[in-house]
């Protein structure tokens, strides 16, 4: 299930920042993560981040409900790397039958994990506690996007919870007309691709209905639009985007000083 | 302060790309600021073709037009300003994720200055009835407050024109009632309003002229609502179209019901339904009743072995199911349960699996194990009996809403079920197919089936229930 509503705490100090400053801090952050390959560096980031949680009105039991996906893929990469790595370098720490943990394959494993979890929590936060519409908003008034993709896509968003009861709705019907897989494999894929198949029809019909509708409340016209709602970009959501790229140099330096710097590139 | 609109539309045709014959052909009207007129027609005669013209919305790569439309004295397509337009389904024309930025998104797009967009949406809002704050999510609304936030939506930029093409077709009678009654408040003096709507008694009181449409082209009639009425009103009600004062005869059982088929032991899915008890017998049509949100569409369900039970018991009885009977009918295997329960969705486009009208028909019959020879013969009794035959090579989904409907009952028929459960089978159909469907169940159940209805339509129960079941909202009380 895609939870999409906010999470935050209103009235927050950073959460209350401009969508497309949260946006932007996220993005810087997490691409200077990207520059080394050291476990230091993404350690400290997850610090950072951590620490500026309260700042965002976020609390810790949420966000691990929120980033719970996000734990167990980095769970899978330490287990399958742990298991599986060919070069098995270091110490060796545990060795039960065919299966040898090593110092170096651990450390590998545990870095690829951090540096995951560091890049993708920025945008957890960020989406955690930034409403859809104020996002779309000031995708258009701050980042100049255009009218007709921000909105547009806000309000095929909208449709996003109806397909799972429309894929139930369409499932039951078909086992109504006495259309089921029973335990055939092969006819399970095809009821699956058929099933996708309708409710594709269902949501490409239902998604030109809506952009019909829209275009008869004037959003083709060429008269250029007003805003109802304001977003400002401020002098605080410059200092939000500058801060992110501070902290996240700062982690990158921490790694540089401990002499664990490995850059991706060279 | 609208604007005050004259419609003209001279000669008007359109024919959709792709196709051979004319959607709407001919039609000269118009329609002076402050009047209300209600547009009729048996289906197909092009009445949502011609409101999408007057709206705009049909753009020059999308078909060939013949003739003129204007809303004072400018083709609507260059400027929408002057026309608003609510739609039949709410789910496809609320945009936004909070009721005052919908009714806000029609002033946005017309460049109405910031400072004048939050007076206005709470004036619209206003006059609508709308009972909730601007914060509201739109989608935790009823279907009957959609609508009239939608309505909100299209006055908040004053149009001089309004369009509603059958917006309340997808209400139960309650909602249905509150929006015409949003209509009725909300539309001021000088505001000329064009109607679709098939149940025209409930229409009447918000028209002062009634329009009838030509199939073929042309329009036939023009005129108050009595004279209309009196000088065509038998040949519409033979065409389909719902004249008002014109009764059906009641199709009771002609017999006293048989053996149960199907019972339901304290029944329930929390929270969409409570506990229900209910017999379904052979040779009796349940209608089951209720407002929306009162479980009936998962009775349904529940009753066609599509979901299963939260709590208590749906059992099949020996007469419907002979020696499966030990075993509840969501856990038989879908072929079997074709061929002892059929099931009609609300939405016919559900149930199309096939890319033709023949292989929807022919699809149940084979699942269930039949040779070639008898498929081939209950399809064409069914393409006979309901209509469809010279569709047997269609696209399902390129029917029509009546077609569609008679095609998906069709479907649930040819695997010859003793029950057959239907949720609101007659939603959005023309008295003609209306009267075709309560023969056709009537004929089932005095044949010996099990029929049950979920359904808002009174004149469908009064027609054709033996017995009626009212779901309630409130989770204590529910009995048969």
């Amino acid at each position: 299930m895609i939870s999409i509503s906010p999470v935050a705490v209103p009235g927050a100090p950073l959460a209350r920042r401009n969508p497309v400053a949260k946006v932007a801090a996220a993005l810087v952050f997490s691409f200077t993560l990207l520059a080394t390959l050291d476990p230091v560096a993404p350690a400290v980031a997850i610090g950072v981040e951590l620490a500026v949680l309260p700042l965002f009105g976020i609390r810790y039991g949420v966000l691990a409900r929120r980033a719970a996906p996000l734990l167990l893929s980095a769970a899978g990469i330490v287990v399958t790397l742990v298991l599986f790595a060919a070069e098995r370098t270091g110490r060796t720490l545990v060795e039960a039958g065919p299966v040898a943990v090593t110092s170096g394959v651990l450390l590998t494993a545990l870095g690829l994990a951090l540096r995951m979890l560091a890049v993708a929590l920025p945008g957890v936060i960020v989406f955690a506690t930034t409403d859809p519409t104020d996002l779309a908003d000031a995708l258009v008034q701050n980042a100049k996007a255009p009218a007709r993709f921000a909105i547009g896509a806000l309000a095929a968003f909208r449709l996003v919870p109806l397909l799972g009861q429309e894929w139930q709705m369409i499932s039951m019907a078909r086992r109504a007309r006495g259309v089921d897989a029973g335990r055939n494999p092969v006819a399970r894929l095809r009821l699956f691709v058929s099933t996708a198949f309708a409710l594709l029809v269902g949501a490409i019909r239902r998604g030109t209905r809506l952009a019909v509708a829209m275009d008869a409340r004037g959003f083709d016209a060429a008269t250029p639009r007003t805003v109802a709602r304001r977003q400002r970009f401020g002098p605080a959501d410059g200092l939000l985007v500058a801060g992110a790229a501070a902290l996240a140099g700062a982690a990158l330096a921490v790694s540089v000083v401990l002499g664990t710097f490995r850059p991706l590139i060279g | 302060m609208a604007v005050r609109a004259r419609v003209v539309v001279r000669g008007f045709g359109w024919r959709h790309a792709g196709r051979r014959a004319w959607a709407v052909r001919g039609v000269d009207l118009s329609v002076e600021a402050g009047e209300r007129v209600l547009l009729l027609g048996p289906s197909g005669a092009g009445k949502s073709t011609l409101l999408a013209a007057l709206a705009g919305l049909l753009s020059d790569d999308s078909g060939e037009q013949e003739g003129t439309v204007e809303v004072d004295g400018v083709d609507p397509r260059a400027d929408r300003d002057r026309v608003g337009i609510v739609f039949q389904d709410p789910e496809s024309q609320l945009v936004m994720a909070r009721c005052g930025d919908d009714v806000a998104f029609g002033l946005e797009n017309r460049g109405v200055p910031a400072g004048e967009i939050w007076p206005r949406v709470d004036e619209a809002l206003r006059r609508v009835g709308f009972p909730y704050d601007r914060d509201r999510p739109t989608a935790a609304l009823s279907g009957g407050e959609q609508q009239r936030l939608a309505l909100a939506g299209a006055l908040a930029p004053r149009p001089g024109l309004l369009l509603l093409d059958e917006p309340t077709a997808n209400l139960d009678p309650a909602g249905a009632a509150l929006v015409r009654r949003a209509v009725a408040d909300a539309v001021t003096a000088d505001t000329a309003l064009v109607l679709v709507e098939h149940r025209v008694a409930e229409a009447l009181p918000l028209v002062d002229r009634v329009v009838v449409l030509e199939p073929g082209g042309g329009v036939r009639a023009d005129g108050p609502p009595e004279a209309v009425f009196a000088a065509h009103g038998d040949a519409l009600a033979a065409e389909g179209v719902w004249v008002p004062g014109r009764t059906v005869p009641p199709r009771r059982a002609t017999a006293a019901p048989g053996a149960a088929l199907l019972t339901a032991d304290g029944a329930a899915l929390p929270p969409r339904l409570a506990p229900t008890d209910l017999a379904v017998r052979a040779g009796e049509a349940l209608a089951v009743l209720g407002p929306n949100g009162a479980g009936k569409s998962t009775l349904a369900l529940l009753l066609g072995g599509l979901l299963r039970p939260g709590a208590g018991r749906i059992e099949a009885t020996r007469e419907l199911a002979g020696r499966d009977a030990a075993t509840a009918p969501h856990r038989w295997r879908a072929p079997a349960l074709a061929r002892r329960i059929g099931s009609v969705f609300q939405d016919p486009e559900h149930q199309f699996v096939t890319g033709t009208v023949y292989d929807e028909l022919a699809l149940g019959p084979r699942r269930t194990g039949h040779g070639e020879a008898a498929v081939r013969a209950t399809v064409d009794g069914l393409l006979d009996r309901l209509r469809l035959a010279r569709l047997a090579r269609a696209n399902p989904y390129t029917l029509s809403g009546g077609e569609a409907r008679r095609l998906s009952v069709a479907t649930a028929l040819a695997t010859a079920p003793r029950l057959l459960v239907c949720d609101e089978p007659t939603f959005g159909q023309d008295r003609r197919t209306w009267l075709e469907l309560v023969d056709l169940f009537a004929e089932l159940r005095d044949g010996g089936h099990g029929v049950v209805a979920v359904t808002h339509d009174a004149d469908f129960v009064a027609a054709l229930a033996d017995r009626r079941l009212t779901l309630t909202r409130d989770p204590a009380a529910v009995a048969a």
